[in-house]
């Protein structure tokens, strides 16, 4: 019996079996950014203890930073955490790329770029969304600040060892449907706590075809599936991506690339649990309620709680309408939008901003949307700059911004008022998530906030767009 | 370094309704504009607690006196879902509460929680309605949770079996909840481990 991705890693980063029977786990690459650390190094300070492998972990800013102007703290409060990671990183010897770096960026957009994040790794960092590393072939999870106490301190955590199942998409998608509406059927198939003890390895034709972007937007959203880490297998796509990149050993690089791939599950690894999704079921997905789970193609209609299946279910889909005030039963098409926030960890890389750009042409974003374009990382913003794409935007009508993690969290002044609705191609669709306790998400693809923006209402993207000519996976 | 075991907790309940009840809700990001976690207790669960316009308390069960000495929160499915701010589990503790009683747990809050000392169990979706109607019976009812047998009862006549993963069972019973000073001492095993990765 062969090994998976999963078990290949675990077992060449176990350092022992702990007392309570967890695993002492080695993790090779850390990442830190100013809102979970600031409280880990005041306990190291506590306990009197070091970093031990300074050069292991890489730090950045990303949450708090305002995006119309970085160099302005929002308050007091976003100062002193500012502070705070520039003192902690000096004090301990840890690579900081600050706002002045032009490297500074959300950190699951800046590890990746850096070539920090290689296949075969252990990736952690104070922060869920980490399994965007995965899509390396890294095993790459969120940690609490106590465990970044510990992966300071130590290097290691103990941890658990996950079950991994694997989620076969095969055949073609549709035109005009998307890594985000992947990853979104997903999680509305397996519901939001469906990964829990879980890893989730993605397979088949769909995530083979994927461009390492791609990738990264699916495995980012395994933690909304309950899935604290999620991959795909190191492949041509992933050397070619990291080949150049600062923190790759590009002096051996053949060597190190062989090493990578054989990484990759084995053809007869063991698995606990096998998923088959048809690509071609896959239709453009956006969320009607308080979960990531709340998903529907767009032209469904909103769930209507007469329908629902148990007493639990029709409770939780009255929850979810009265706080979106949706109308139940009605086409999800057509609800008004204030906002569009184009970004974030999960859509805010280069590839996003091109392919919204190549629609948005000759556009107007509608009469009173607020619609904002952020892009991932100063790298990021340069590259959409060097291939003129923020005149596309604003020229359309959106706000083109400096990078941070802006409206996906409103940790910054990118924040929802009262209740508005927004159509965000972020994450998370919790209630208040966007900074406005009645504030109102609906995730969807890029293109399908662009879409949505310009009609000034939930939109099918097909319909406004000739999305015909893109690629099975764009 | 010896930590003190988490054998029993007792404590009054409260419930708290709704299914994937995320770390958003349980202490909303601004409130994570801060260096320490000194006084999160106070913002735990406020955008459910205060009304965002008028800033009056709402109907939520933890604005309920009935409820105001609770320190084990009864919840539904997939708890602590989301995030993996540690505030979560921080504000809960420094709000009053010592255990969570929940139908499932998402896994970075529970793990979050154990370290700091703080037990969650898992109990099948019709104990946690029994429990639910005692508490709301009678909210003096005193719950204890017997962390090293797995089992919750009730001063009243209530008893019924809980889970747990046996390494959080372990950790808390035996003082191993946080885990930095067995992670410290195995420091060769570690250099070890560092050495034999290329990338380290």
């Amino acid at each position: 019996m062969g090994k998976s991705l999963f078990q290949k890693v675990w077992d060449s980063h176990r350092v022992g079996t702990l007392g309570d029977g967890r695993t002492q786990l080695f993790i090779g690459t850390h990442l830190i950014h100013e809102v979970t650390s600031p409280q880990a190094f005041g306990m190291l300070r506590d306990l009197g203890l070091k970093v031990k492998f300074p050069q292991r972990t890489f730090a950045t800013i990303d949450h708090i930073v305002p995006t119309i102007n970085q160099d302005e703290p929002a308050d007091p409060l976003a100062a002193e955490m500012i502070d705070a990671i520039r003192k902690n990183c000096d004090d301990f010897g840890v690579t900081y790329f600050d706002l002045k770096s032009g490297k500074q960026g959300i950190v699951h957009v800046v590890g990746p770029e850096q070539g920090i994040t290689q296949p075969g790794t252990t990736i952690a960092c104070g922060d869920s969304h980490t399994a965007t590393h995965g899509a390396f072939g890294a095993i790459a999870f969120g940690i609490g600040t106590s465990q970044v106490r510990d992966v300071l301190a130590t290097q290691t955590i103990a941890l658990q060892e996950m079950k991994v199942r694997r989620i076969e998409v095969n055949g073609d998608l549709r035109p005009g449907v998307y890594a985000k509406d992947v990853i979104l059927h997903i999680i509305r198939q397996l519901g939001a706590n469906g990964g829990i003890g879980y890893a989730y390895e993605y397979a088949g034709d769909v995530f083979d075809r994927m461009s390492m972007e791609e990738r990264m937007t699916v495995c980012n959203m395994s933690i909304e599936g309950g899935a604290r880490c999620g991959y795909v297998n190191p492949d041509a796509k992933t050397i070619a991506y990291l080949q150049g990149r600062p923190y790759v050993d590009n002096d051996n690089f053949e060597e190190t690339a062989t090493r990578w791939l054989s990484f990759a599950s084995d053809a007869d690894a063991h698995f606990d649990d096998i998923v088959k999704i048809n690509a071609a079921d896959i239709e453009p997905t956006v969320t009607w309620g308080i979960s990531p789970d709340a998903g529907i193609a767009i032209t469904e209609n909103i769930p209507d709680p007469l329908t629902a299946k148990s007493p639990e279910e029709k409770a939780s889909i009255e929850e979810a309408l009265a706080y979106m005030k949706l109308p139940a039963g009605a086409p999800i098409q057509g609800i008004k939008i204030d906002v569009a926030f184009l970004g974030s960890c999960t859509n805010g890389r280069i590839s996003d901003f091109r392919e919204v750009a190549k629609y948005i042409k000759g556009h107007k974003v509608a009469a009173g949307v607020k619609a904002i374009a952020v892009p991932g990382s100063q790298i990021v913003a340069i590259q959409c700059e060097q291939e003129g794409l923020p005149e596309i935007f604003r020229e359309a009508g959106f706000e083109w911004r400096a990078a941070g993690c802006s409206m996906c969290l409103a940790m910054n002044p990118d924040k929802l008022i009262g209740d508005q609705l927004c159509a965000s191609s972020s994450n998370r669709n919790f209630k208040g998530r966007q900074g406005s306790p009645t504030g109102r998400t609906v995730l969807m693809s890029p293109v399908m906030v662009a879409a949505a923006a310009i009609k000034g209402s939930i939109t099918d993207a097909r319909e406004l767009f000739d999305l015909s000519e893109t690629s099975a996976v764009a | 370094m010896a930590l003190d075991p988490v054998i029993t907790v007792s404590g009054k309940g409260v419930f708290i309704p709704g299914a994937d009840i995320d770390t958003d809700r349980i202490i909303p990001a601004r409130f994570m504009k801060c260096v320490t976690f000194d006084g999160l207790g106070e913002f735990a669960f406020y955008d459910v607690r205060f009304d965002s316009e008028t800033g009056e308390k709402t109907n939520h069960p933890l604005n309920d006196e009935r409820f105001a000495e609770a320190s084990v929160l009864i919840a539904g499915v997939n708890f602590g879902c989301g995030s993996s701010r540690e505030h979560a589990p921080q504000s809960l503790k420094k709000y009053g509460f010592n255990a969570v009683i929940a139908e499932s747990f998402a896994e970075i809050f529970y793990g979050n929680s154990t370290t700091l000392a703080m037990p969650c169990v898992m109990a099948s979706a019709e104990n946690i309605g029994r429990l639910r109607e005692a508490v709301e019976a009678k909210p003096d009812t005193i719950i204890t949770i017997d962390v090293e047998n797995l089992k919750v009862s009730t001063c009243c006549d209530l008893e019924f079996s809980v889970s747990m993963p046996e390494s959080a069972r372990e950790a808390l019973v035996s003082g191993r909840w946080d885990p930095i000073q067995e992670l410290i001492d195995n420091d060769s095993a570690i250099n070890d481990r560092a050495k034999a990765l290329h990338y380290v």
